[in-house]
């Protein structure tokens, strides 16, 4: 039976992590792990009398936007901020667990889980988020790229907080768009999972382009010789987006694990690439500075 | 630790053990059985109730996290004179409840759509009902029951 302390303070919260504590933010994932006895936390530091704003918010702040750790999923989808510069989160995050999952689970929560099939981070890593994390001597921020470094694993230290996520506003891509794998739509963990965003030139063929792929390594991978593949490809091409689809498949190693083997992963990349030139791609809104 | 919420519009202060889960309080504290456990770890709604107008699920929540909080269970929707609530007529009418292990999770959500969206559209519905599953009715009865009660709080039906 663990203790509960519920800080008033971001000094108070700062004092418990240095002390150890485990912190309960939405409890979507740490309470299912106590329940299998995967973790058994002496005290669970709880966030919700928390009076600091820095943790709940989402602000402009000029070329970034700015999220507090502790912002549920369904106020980021909610926010105008959010569908506004970041429309490939907001599709991510409209495919996490259910409703009332979204209305619990927070998006520092789904970063700090680590997870390769965590439905947030594809998105976050085209996106170059950058993660801020707080201690009592201080923060520092650093891309969340470098942030993950395994399943479940971070370069957070013991006394330090995720506190806020900071995302580089977009201007130069005109598409975005996400597309998970899974056994049902709701409540399932991807078998894949793929984030996009694309830069066109005026006569529509690709000048930008950033892939992120869910459950496909032990973090969230990149897939730099397929991105240069599409360069230069028109959107309305299907045999460019068939060689760089036949490009993914060689580019990536992915895992086998109890959700799908390798060769179906490599298989689906491709497919994922493919729809890229077929699906209806969701159109970056005009936002200030937006081409 | 002493623990203050609004149960169900009603003001309540209880001693409890600040990591009692919601569920156990609920059930077996207070005595609302109403709301269901089936699967104990967010994957089915069962547990669904309402925090602070959001939908939430008991079975992930623990006594410290509702302080100060308003919550809403199935047995909060009946009218002071016990009459149902148009959405659980609908479920009723519509044929929509079979064994009834899911149907307060049902009802609060489509409870909590309806608040938010009068008149949804099918598509709408399944998404509000995306969280909770239903092991007997395949589902269609309670379609037909959303959108019943739809229909009723929209005062187009009697």
């Amino acid at each position: 039976m663990p203790a509960v302390i519920l800080p008033q303070t971001l000094d108070e919260l700062l004092d418990l992590k240095a002390q150890g504590h485990t912190i309960l933010a939405g409890g979507t994932d740490l309470f299912v792990h106590m329940r299998n006895k995967k973790i058994q936390p002496q005290t669970l530091v709880c966030l919700d009398q928390l009076k600091d704003k820095g943790l709940r918010e989402v602000a402009d702040t000029g070329d970034e936007i700015c999220i507090g750790a502790a912002v549920t999923h369904s106020r980021l989808i909610q926010n105008p901020l959010v569908q506004q510069h970041f429309p490939v989160l907001i599709q991510a995050l409209d495919t996490l667990g259910s409703p009332q999952i979204r209305n619990m689970g927070t998006l520092g929560g789904n970063i700090m889980t680590a997870s390769p099939a965590g439905d947030s981070l594809p998105p976050l890593y085209v996106l170059d988020a950058q993660v801020e994390l707080a201690g009592k001597n201080g923060s520092r921020r650093m891309s969340l790229s470098r942030f993950i470094t395994g399943p479940g694993a971070t370069g957070l230290n013991p006394e330090e907080i995720l506190y806020r996520i900071w995302i580089p506003k977009q201007p130069s891509y005109d598409l975005h768009h996400f597309e998970k794998v899974g056994h049902r739509k709701s409540l399932s963990i991807a078998i894949l999972s793929m984030a996009a965003l694309i830069g066109l030139t005026g006569d529509r063929k690709i000048r930008a382009v950033r892939l992120a792929w869910g459950s496909l390594g032990k973090t969230i991978a990149t897939s730099p010789e397929t991105e240069k593949r599409l360069m230069g490809t028109p959107m309305d091409d299907p045999a460019g987006f068939i060689l760089a689809a036949a490009r993914i498949r060689e580019e990536v190693s992915p895992i086998s694990d109890v959700r799908a083997g390798a060769d179906y992963r490599r298989q689906v990349a491709g497919n994922l690439v493919l729809r890229l030139c077929q699906g209806p791609l969701e159109p970056l809104k005009q936002g200030p500075g937006a081409v | 630790m002493k623990l203050s919420f609004t149960l169900n519009h009603n003001a309540l202060t209880l001693e409890t053990e600040p990591d009692r889960r919601v569920i156990d309080l609920l059930r077996e504290d207070l005595g609302l059985t109403g709301t269901k456990e089936a699967c104990g770890e967010g994957e089915c709604g069962a547990c669904t109730i309402r925090v602070n107008k959001e939908l939430r699920l008991a079975c992930l929540m623990i006594a410290a996290q509702i302080e100060g909080c308003s919550i809403e269970t199935i047995e909060g929707l009946a009218g002071p004179d016990q009459a149902l609530h148009p959405v659980q007529e609908a479920f009723v009418q519509a044929g929509a409840v079979q064994c009834g292990f899911c149907t307060p999770g049902m009802v609060m959500a489509v409870t909590d759509l309806l608040e938010a969206i009068p008149d949804p559209d099918e598509t709408q519905i399944r998404k509000a009902l995306s969280g909770n599953l239903c092991r007997c009715t395949g589902y269609q009865k309670i379609m037909d029951a959303a959108q019943l009660a739809a229909k009723k709080e929209n005062k187009c039906l009697p």
